[in-house]
C-alpha cells in the first residue's frame, strides 16, 4: 500500500477537464466519452463507421503524459503493480466487463450519470461496490 | 476536422485523469480502500466531471445536431438487464485489482510501466472477446453503446 495525498483542488480541476472534454466531444462529434467503447470502435467490424475520429481520441490521450511532462518539467508519477499475472486478469475483467456492461468509468460514471441514465447509475453503484470488496478483500483479507 | 476535435479532447481528458490522480493506480486503490489507507480525492474528480459534462450537455443537446456530425449517437438502452450488472461487477473486480480503468490505462501508455503494458494488452482482448462473443450469439443488434 503505497499512502496518497488528499488533493481535493487539483482533483476538482482535473475532473473539470474531465467534463469539458466530454461536452466537446459531443458538441462536435455527437458522441459519449466513453473510453472503452472509443477503444471498441478502433477495431473490425467498424459498423458502417469512420474510426478515424475515435483514433484521434485515442492518440491524444497517449500524447497527454508527453505534454505534461513538457508543461510541468517532470515525468508524471503514478505507482503501478509489476505483478504481471495479476495485471493480465485486472486487464481482462476490466475489458471485457466494460464492454459486456456497455460501459466503464467515463461511459457509465460521468457521461451516463449526467444524462441521468438509470442504467448509468445502477452500473456505477456495481462497480464501485465490487471495487470496495476488492481492494478490502485484497488489502484487509488476504494481506497486501 | 472532426479528428482534429476528437484529438484536442482526448488531450484535454488526458490531462484531466493525470492532473486528477485518475491516472495513479495507488490513488484509485486509496480511494477504494474505506478502512487502510484513504484518500477519497477522486470523489472530487468524479464530482467535478458530473456537474460540467451535465451543465455542458444540456446546453449542447439543444442543438438539432453535432457541429461536425449529422446527428447525435445517443445510447438508446433502457433496461437494467443482467448485462448491466454482471459486466460492471466484472470490471469493478478488475478496476480493484490493478487500480486501472480503460481511459487512464491509455493515457499512462507511453509512461511505459510493465503492468500499464500488460493491462492494457489483455483489456484490448478483453473488449475484443466480448465482440466476438456478440457477432456469434446474434447477428447485428442495437444502436450506440454507452461506453
Amino acid at each position: 500500500m503505497t499512502p496518497t495525498e488528499f488533493t481535493p483542488l487539483a482533483s476538482t480541476i482535473g475532473g473539470v477537464r474531465i467534463g469539458v472534454a466530454s461536452v466537446m466531444l459531443m458538441l462536435f462529434s455527437g458522441r459519449i466519452a466513453g473510453i472503452s467503447g472509443i477503444l471498441g470502435r478502433l477495431f473490425p467490424p467498424f459498423a458502417g463507421e469512420d474510426p478515424r475520429g475515435a483514433a484521434a481520441f485515442v492518440i491524444g490521450l497517449i500524447a497527454a503524459p508527453l505534454l505534461y511532462a513538457a508543461a510541468t518539467g517532470s515525468t508524471f508519477a503514478q505507482t503501478v503493480s509489476d505483478n504481471a499475472r495479476l495485471m493480465a486478469v485486472a486487464g481482462l475483467l476490466v475489458g471485457f466487463g466494460a464492454a459486456y456492461g456497455s460501459g466503464c468509468t467515463s461511459g457509465h460514471g460521468v457521461c451516463g450519470m449526467s444524462r441521468l441514465s438509470l442504467r448509468s447509475v445502477v452500473a456505477t453503484a456495481i462497480f464501485m461496490g465490487t471495487g470496495f470488496v476488492t481492494v478490502f478483500v485484497m488489502r484487509h483479507v488476504i494481506g497486501g | 476536422m472532426r479528428a482534429l476535435a476528437s484529438g484536442i479532447a482526448g488531450l484535454i481528458f488526458g490531462l484531466g485523469l493525470l492532473i486528477s490522480g485518475m491516472a495513479n493506480p495507488a490513488k484509485v486503490q486509496n480511494f477504494l480502500d474505506l478502512v487502510g489507507t484513504v484518500d477519497p480525492s477522486l470523489i472530487f474528480v468524479m464530482l467535478a466531471a458530473v456537474v460540467v459534462t451535465f451543465l455542458g450537455y444540456r446546453l449542447v443537446l439543444r442543438r438539432e445536431r453535432p457541429v461536425l456530425a449529422e446527428r447525435f449517437s445517443l445510447p438508446t438502452a433502457k433496461e437494467i438487464d443482467a448485462k448491466v450488472i454482471a459486466g460492471p461487477a466484472l470490471f469493478g473486480i478488475g478496476w480493484g485489482l490493478s487500480g486501472f480503468c480503460p481511459g487512464p490505462a491509455i493515457t499512462s501508455l507511453a509512461l511505459l510501466a510493465k503492468g500499464t503494458l500488460v493491462f492494457v494488452s489483455t483489456m484490448l482482448i478483453g473488449i475484443l472477446a466480448r465482440a466476438a462473443l456478440h457477432a456469434v450469439g446474434k447477428p447485428a443488434t442495437e444502436g450506440a453503446s454507452e461506453s
